[in-house]
């Protein structure tokens, strides 16, 4: 049953190494980290409201021609 | 003219995601979707009380045409209450197919293409003078229409092809067009399209008919969008010198001009040198400077037009994206897009960057993806939630204001009635069928004199938008006034 957008968070890629490695550069600047809190934040909303397979969703994107 | 009939028709893209397997045919969907509108009107093709009207398009499209507004902040709320109103039909459905023992989501976006390349529109009319020659306004307007997709495009991000690798393109619908000028529309998809159905006096006015625009999510993108085209309009009625951008390839163009975000792609002028969409735009808009200083400001909203339109061409000119990235569509979504690729390590040839373009554009207020960027500050609104609540429900001022009260004071008589741009009919009194010819008017004696002999109109109460929103699956769909026996009798037991 999915009637409400809750999936799980999908991490596509190698996401693990670059979060850690920027977060690693970012450490000085504390509004830049602050900005690379806020970011992760929005993007792990995202993750939790989109289907979690991308590819199905995109592939059964299909309408018929309009106007 | 100084004021000026607008209206944007969009037709949305429907979807059943069921948790597993294939989801209902569109047609089947489109069916369910319709079935509150079908409840309130008896047809899927109807009029509703805030004057607009909403339909089953070709392609089992949910479409909805707002009504003729002659103010832009009206026209933006209007469009925008389309996106509430499609919403709530999703959200019924879900409900009503769960019932039927189908799971899963189901979505409306307000984009313009879908993964099999299939495209659909959002359509714009202007009224202009009849007078307008015709030849020095597609002369103009084209190179225009061509360009405007860098300054108003919702941004795409287009899958690899045997050409070309996947890659951020400022357009949505570029790619879909086939031709300059054309009276058809399904079959060959021209920019302006020139049939002539003014729903107005036709022996004073035209509607000129835009079908090249993407569907804007961004209030201040639409801003611009329309007030911009406005302006141009403008310059071309009055006839001032506006210089010769016309282009040698129109189509060839649009899409150049689409696939190259530095907005450098060289495009020739008929007959003459090389150009760019900047330069066009750049040319357009300092004309159209002038024109105001000269002429005047028309309405309140110019100075930010004309800002907003000189900061978008220096963005696209410096690359400098930041500058326009909470307020222009195309730049909204490629930050995102940039910022993903960046945080999560994936190309823009992932299936997570095209949902990412898709869920941009869908309707739900929690999961579409720009209410999200809008809810953290990252896209700016010029609406406030009360002007879109009023617009679901209350006509703009215009002869849409006539429409609602006609086909709002049939219902509450229970009169049968016909109703749609222009024409106004009781079944049952089909000698007095009224045609409203102009657009600007809000008020009509004859439309009045034939509702008073519908009853006493004093007999009926106005409902409250507590209780019009109580009872339905939409505001939009719910009567304004009831015929009140029930205050009759209070009076009489005070």
């Amino acid at each position: 049953m999915a009637a409400q957008p809750q999936k799980q968070p999908q991490r596509p890629g190698g996401e693990e190494e670059t979060g850690t490695e920027s977060a690693a550069q970012l450490k000085a600047n504390p509004q830049a980290t602050e900005r690379a809190e806020e970011l992760d934040s929005i993007l792990d909303e995202i993750d939790t409201v989109l289907e979690a397979n991308a590819e199905e969703f995109v592939k059964g994107f299909v309408q018929k021609g309009g106007q | 003219m100084d004021r000026r009939v607008f209206g944007v028709e969009t037709e949305f893209a429907a979807l059943h995601r069921p948790a597993s397997g294939r989801g209902l045919p569109p047609d089947e969907l489109a069916r369910y979707l319709f079935r509150p509108v079908v409840d309130f009107g008896r047809s899927s093709n109807i009029f509703i009380p805030n004057g607009a009207r909403l339909y089953l398009d070709v392609g089992s499209h949910p479409e909805y045409a707002t009504s003729e507004c002659a103010d832009l902040m009206d026209l933006i709320a209007a469009d925008r209450a389309g996106e509430v109103i499609m919403h709530d039909l999703a959200v019924w459905t879900e409900k009503r197919i769960a019932e039927d023992g189908f799971d899963g989501q189901v979505y409306l976006l307000k984009n313009n293409v879908d993964s099999a390349g299939n495209s659909y529109g959002s359509h714009e009319n202007y009224l202009i003078p009849r007078t307008t020659h015709f030849r020095r306004l597609s002369g103009i307007l084209l190179p225009f229409l061509i360009t405007r997709q860098i300054i108003a495009g919702a941004g795409r991000v287009v899958p690899a092809d045997e050409k070309q690798p996947a890659h951020f393109a400022f357009s949505q619908r570029a790619d879909h067009m086939w031709e300059g000028i054309s009276s058809a529309t399904t079959r060959s998809r021209p920019i302006i399209n020139t049939r002539d159905e003014p729903h107005a006096d036709a022996a004073s006015h035209r509607r000129l008919h835009v079908i090249v625009g993407d569907s804007n999510m961004s209030s201040t993108t639409s801003l611009l969008r329309y007030g911009s085209t406005d302006l141009v309009l403008r310059m071309i009625e009055a006839g001032v010198p506006i210089g010769d951008f016309e282009l040698e390839n129109p189509i060839g163009a649009i899409r150049h001009i689409s696939h190259d975000l530095t907005g450098t792609a060289a495009v020739r002028i008929r007959g003459g040198e090389e150009s760019t969409a900047v330069e066009i735009q750049q040319g357009l808009l300092d004309r159209a400077k002038r024109f105001v200083a000269e002429h005047g400001a028309h309405h309140e909203h110019v100075e930010r037009i004309l800002q907003l339109w000189e900061r978008t061409l220096e963005a696209v000119r410096t690359g400098d994206h930041s500058l326009i990235d909470t307020e222009i569509d195309w730049a909204i979504k490629k930050r995102l897009i940039e910022e993903i690729a960046d945080q999560r390590g994936i190309g823009l040839d992932h299936p997570r960057m095209e949902q990412i373009d898709m869920a941009y554009h869908d309707v739900h207020p929690e999961r579409g993806l720009f209410y999200l960027l809008r809810r953290r500050g990252r896209a700016q609104e010029i609406l406030t939630e009360d002007q879109v609540t009023e617009a679901m429900i209350t006509p703009p001022q215009t002869r849409a204001a006539i429409r609602g009260e006609f086909l709002s004071t049939a219902r509450a008589f229970g009169a049968e009635y016909t109703v749609d741009w222009v024409h106004h009919k009781l079944t049952d009194r089909p000698l007095e069928a009224l045609m409203l010819k102009d657009p600007f008017a809000t008020t009509d004696e004859r439309v009045e004199s034939l509702l008073e002999k519908l009853g006493d109109r004093n007999q009926l109460r106005e409902r409250s938008l507590q209780q019009r929103q109580a009872d339905s699956v939409s505001l939009a769909l719910t009567d304004r006034f009831e015929a009140d026996e029930s205050t009759q009798d209070l009076v009489q037991f005070p």
